[in-house]
Parts: structure tokens; C-alpha cells; sequence
């Protein structure tokens, strides 16, 4: 908006237009926004200060009893260390590898690239009773391919293998698994949309792949590394599906029933049919997630326009 | 070329025809770099590829050779006949029916998803306006927002219009893209000059053939990037169908699957079968998932020619 114009009748005028179309084009995501992200948001909100004692909510009558609820449980402490855990071992062993997956990539863009590229990304069609099915064969020495290893590190068997204190990097490999292909093709996508003009004179300078990769390419997809960090930590603070699935009494493992903060939650709604407590935790996990991305956003200037 | 580059060639020229080979072959990642990078992207090959390789060998082996095989043997086509006959067997190839709602619910909210994010995500990177800083929070939120706080407020949502139970309400929640919104965002925020814009505008491009004529055909590779995801969420959406349907005659794959796997004994040893019911197996549960697997290769095969392309070739100078 640096131009200037001689009078500023017109200029008003355009810049009220460009606002209103800029409107018009958020219209049909808004209110998909608000019938589908917004208002269940909110009503999940409610209903966090409801009492079901009555079957039907009572609304606001329960204060933060629900939140009281579900910070006093047995298992809220032990849920939250595991998660705590798991973040600690999942986020940045996920962010950088997939990081590093990609710039390696990327150094010779071909067919054989490529091809490994679509190995990396097929696992992520592997989901529910499929992953839960493979999960379990392949963590079973006997069965799986990857048994010469289990064996040769002193696990003869499923149950010695999946011990409580190796189920953070347990479901790291498992997520990873299933989940960093979509990233490798994010990143792949970002670092094919860096100039290769820009790539061309750095080469022309001296500038070896590795250079290259350090020093012009990782600091250019900077944003999307943010946007995955943004993603990947507010989604494993939401862990659900493997522990759910190791849990399950039918496998002998020693898992217990409620590793995660999502999976209590899921027990106050469908086993106490406590959907106040419930929604509390859940909206415990979007704060965490939220305090996250608030944190780096500020940081980094996320939001600004780059002009 | 550079001269610095014609030198080296004329260099390499004088060469044997081995040393230009290797050469070529390590260019300037270095023999240590050029092995450091192939180790690495091999050793994730094995981790990713090795399970698929057992799931897609696991139908030919029964409850025994699972066992006694070596886990990358292949065990009988027998098996594997057999397996495909149990999983079409299974209310007279009630998965087929599955697969055809799948694609049905899949298609549609790629459609109306992607024709509603593209437009958002680029209007927030490129425009300035009141509320434009609340929607990128309120988007995030969305986004971030637990499936098991939105279940109970969208379930009782739709059950007001009385679409629950209807392919509609696997449909529309999943038209809500916010993740698309903001990865467009990202893109158009990062690949898009606003200087183009603006001397388009003095040009006298209206809003919309800005969007129609730069925005659009500049995010090729986004739009197949972002239409592989949608599928690939979309394909895999368990959740939602398991809440809002009851009918099976509407159920998704994965749905489908899991009464289907649920209702036999494949996955629970001592579990008996209901009477009547066929007696599932590894190998059928196997069967099942590759074949809710395989389109989502064969699509991801077809679609990558659009997300790698060589079409964008930025427009920016970085």
C-alpha cells in the first residue's frame, strides 16, 4: 500500500472494495467455521460448567465442579507425566527427523527420490483395526521382520518388549510410523517452492548440497517447520489410538487402561457418563496445545504479513 | 553455466569414463556425504517398508504359517483366494458397498472443502482487514480443538436439522478444512509476491481474476498437495461415521471394517464367533486392510505427478 494517489476520494474507495471482497472470500469458510469448529467449540465450553446428574444438563449449575472432577482423579497426575513424557520424546525426535528426511530428499530430486518418498508416505493409509493389526505383529519377535533385532536386544517376547516405562518411545514409533509421511511431503512440497535461482547462485558461489540444505533451504521453510510444531504437539498432547489400542484387556500386555488425558476423558464421558468432566479435560488439552502455539507464534512473528 | 562450471567440465572430460561415473555420482555431497545420505534414507525405507511388505504378504498365510514362516515368506495363494472369498462373503460383499460410500463422502467433501479453503487461506496471507489476526487464532483453534469435546456439540448440531444417520453428517463436518486454510496460507504467505498483486491491480485486475489468474495456477502444487490430504483424512475418518451412523448401509470403510473385524475373531483369540457368522482369520482381517489400503496408493501414485510436478518453479526471490 505504498502507492500514493493524488486525491483520496478513489483510494478509499478501492481500499473498502479490496476490504469487502477480502470478506466475500472468507464468507463460505466462516460459516462453515462457525457451524463446524466455533459453535461445538463453545458448546463444548458449556458444557464443561453443566451437571449431568439429571441425565439432561443442567447448565452452568455445576460451577468448576467438572474441572474439580477431573483434576482430582486418581489418574489425572499419572496421565499428565505420561503425556508430559511422551512430548518429550515425540515432538522433537518427530519434527527433526522429518525435517532431515526431506532436506535429504531434496538434495537429488529424482526418480528414486521420489519413489522413496511414496514408501515414506503409504504407512499413512494404515489406520484403526490396520494399524492396531501391524502394531502388534510387528512388536511380536517371533513374528515380525524387524524380530532378528528385538531378539538380538535381549526381548524374546511381546509382553518383555512393551514394559510401561518404553511406551513413550513406543508410541513414538508407532505415530512416527503413521504420521510422518503427510510432514516428508509437506517439507518436500515447501522446499520444492524455494527459488531455484536462489539455489543456482548460491551453487555458483561454492555452495555444496549440504550448504545448500543448512543454510538457504532450512531457514526458508522455517513457517512450515512452525506449522508442524504447531500441529504435531497440539496432537500428541491428544494421544488417543495407540495407547487405546495397547490398552485393550484382550492383548496381555501391561498397558494400563488409561495411559492418556484423552483416554480419561473418553472414561468420564462413556464409562461414568461424566460428559462435564469430560469436556473439562478436553478443554484442558486444547489449552495446553493453544499455550504452545501462542508461545511460538509470539516468538516468531507467525502472523505477521511479510511485505 | 558459470565458467567456474564450463572449467569443471572440461576438466571431468579428460577423465576415465569410471572416475566421470563416480564423479557424477557424488557430485558435491562428498563420498562420506554421498553414504550418510543413502544410509539414512534407507534405514527409514526398511522402517516404513517392511511393514507394509509383511501386511501385504500377511493374506497368504493362515494362523500357522504366521508363525512358523519366515515374516517375509509368502505363504499360499490358496490362503490368499480364500481370504478374499471370506471378506466378500461377509453380507453377501457388504464391503463393496462400504468402498462405494467412501468414495461418495470422500469426493464430495474433497470438492466443497477444497473450493472453500483455497480462497481463505489466500485472502488471510495476502490481505489486510479488520478480524484478519482473530480468524488465523480462530482458525488454529479449530483446528486444534480435542474430537473428544466436539463429538457430543456436533452430534446434538445435526441431530437439530435431523442429519444424523444421513450421508450428510459425514459430509459436511468434514468440508471444514481449517488445516488447508492455513496450510494455503502458509503457502501464499511464503511463495506470493505482494508486489505481483499490486502491479496487477494498477493493471486493473479485479479481486477475483487476481485469485482466478495468479493465486490459483501459481498453488499447483499445494492444490495437489492439500487434495491428497483431504482424501487421505477423509478415507481414513473413523470417527465420525462411527458416531453419527447407525446403518451399515451407510457406514464408511473404516466403520465397516471394524464391525466387521469386531464381529469375528480375527483379533480376539477365545472370542467366539457369533453362530452363522463367518470365522474370520489374520489372514482375511489382512485382506480387509489392503484393501482400504490400496487406493490410497494408487491415488497418492497418480496425484504425486501433481504435487511434485516441476510446475513451480517460485516466482519469488526467496
Amino acid at each position: 500500500m505504498s502507492q500514493k494517489t493524488a486525491n483520496a476520494g478513489p483510494r478509499v474507495n478501492l481500499k473498502l472494495r479490496r476490504t469487502l471482497s477480502a470478506y466475500v472470500f472468507m464468507l463460505p469458510y466462516l460459516l462453515f467455521m462457525l457451524a463446524f469448529g466455533i459453535g461445538p467449540g463453545v458448546y463444548a465450553f458449556l458444557i464443561s460448567f453443566a451437571d449431568f446428574k439429571k441425565g439432561v444438563p443442567q447448565y452452568f449449575s455445576a460451577g468448576f465442579k467438572n474441572y474439580i472432577t477431573a483434576f482430582k482423579d486418581f489418574r489425572f497426575a499419572f496421565t499428565m507425566g505420561n503425556i508430559a513424557e511422551f512430548l518429550v520424546v515425540s515432538v522433537p525426535l518427530g519434527i527433526a527427523l522429518v525435517v532431515v528426511i526431506a532436506l535429504l530428499l531434496h538434495m537429488r530430486p529424482g526418480r528414486l527420490a521420489s519413489a522413496l518418498r511414496t514408501v515414506y508416505f503409504i504407512p499413512g493409509a494404515v489406520t484403526g483395526p490396520a494399524l492396531l493389526l501391524l502394531a502388534i505383529f510387528m512388536f511380536s519377535p517371533a513374528m515380525s521382520p524387524f524380530g532378528f533385532i528385538q531378539q538380538a536386544l535381549g526381548y524374546k517376547d511381546f509382553d518383555a518388549l512393551i514394559a510401561p516405562s518404553r511406551l513413550p518411545v513406543i508410541f513414538t514409533v508407532i505415530g512416527f510410523f503413521s504420521g510422518a509421511g503427510m510432514w516428508i511431503a509437506i517439507q518436500y512440497g515447501a522446499l520444492e517452492g524455494v527459488s531455484t535461482e536462489v539455489l543456482e547462485a548460491a551453487k555458483i558461489d561454492g555452495c555444496n548440497s549440504w550448504q545448500q540444505a543448512l543454510y538457504i533451504k532450512f531457514p526458508l521453510i522455517r513457517p512450515y517447520i512452525i506449522y508442524q510444531f504447531i500441529l504435531i504437539f497440539a496432537g500428541n498432547v491428544q494421544l488417543f489410538v495407540e495407547p487405546q489400542l495397547m490398552g485393550t484387556t484382550w492383548i496381555m500386555a501391561n498397558v494400563p487402561q488409561q495411559w492418556a488425558p484423552n483416554q480419561l476423558a473418553y472414561s468420564f464421558a462413556f464409562d461414568l457418563g461424566n460428559f462435564g468432566a469430560a469436556a473439562a479435560m478436553s478443554l484442558l488439552m486444547l489449552l495446553i496445545g493453544l499455550g504452545a502455539a501462542y508461545f511460538v507464534i509470539r516468538w516468531t512473528g507467525f502472523f505477521d504479513i511479510k511485505s | 553455466m558459470s565458467e567456474r562450471n564450463l572449467l569443471l567440465e572440461t576438466a571431468a572430460a579428460a577423465m576415465p569414463r569410471w572416475k566421470q561415473f563416480v564423479r557424477n555420482l557424488f557430485r558435491d555431497l562428498g563420498p562420506v556425504g554421498f553414504f550418510v545420505r543413502w544410509a539414512v534414507l534407507l534405514v527409514f525405507a526398511l522402517y516404513f517398508g517392511l511393514p507394509l511388505l509383511w501386511l501385504l504378504l500377511a493374506p497368504s498365510k493362515d494362523q500357522f504359517a504366521i508363525i512358523s514362516l519366515n515374516p517375509l515368506a509368502f505363504g499360499s495363494w490358496e490362503t490368499v483366494v480364500k481370504a478374499w472369498q471370506n471378506v466378500n462373503a461377509y453380507v453377501h460383499g457388504e464391503i463393496w458397498l462400504w468402498f462405494g460410500n467412501s468414495i461418495l463422502y470422500v469426493a464430495v467433501s474433497l470438492a466443497i472443502g477444497m473450493a472453500i479453503s483455497i480462497p481463505a487461506g489466500y485472502i488471510l496471507a495476502v490481505a489486510r482487514f479488520r478480524g484478519r489476526n482473530l480468524l488465523l487464532w480462530l482458525t488454529l483453534i479449530c483446528m486444534l480443538l480435542p474430537q473428544s469435546a466436539m463429538v457430543l456439540p456436533l452430534f446434538l448440531e445435526l441431530n437439530i436439522f435431523h442429519l444424523v444417520n444421513t450421508p450428510w453428517a459425514v459430509i459436511l463436518p468434514a468440508c471444514f478444512f481449517p488445516f488447508g486454510v492455513y496450510l494455503a496460507y502458509v503457502y501464499y504467505g511464503s511463495s506470493l509476491p505482494t508486489d505481483l498483486l499490486d502491479a496487477a491491480r494498477v493493471d486493473g485486475c479485479s479481486e477475483w481474476a487476481l485469485f482466478r489468474h495468479i493465486a490459483l495456477p501459481l498453488a499447483k502444487p499445494l492444490l495437489g498437495l492439500l487434495a491428497f490430504i483431504s482424501f487421505n483424512n477423509n478415507w481414513n475418518n473413523f470417527f465420525g461415521p462411527y458416531v453419527m451412523l447407525n446403518n451399515d448401509k451407510l457406514f464408511n470403510l473404516p466403520v465397516g471394517l471394524q464391525t466387521m473385524i469386531a464381529a469375528t475373531s480375527a483379533i480376539r483369540p477365545g472370542f467366539n464367533t457369533t453362530p452363522g457368522m463367518l470365522k474370520f482369520q489374520q489372514a482375511d482381517a489382512a485382506m480387509a486392510g489392503l484393501i482400504m489400503i490400496l487406493p490410497v496408493v494408487i491415488v497418492f501414485l497418480l496425484s504425486q505427478r501433481y504435487v511434485i510436478g516441476g510446475a513451480f518453479t517460485g516466482s519469488v526471490k526467496g
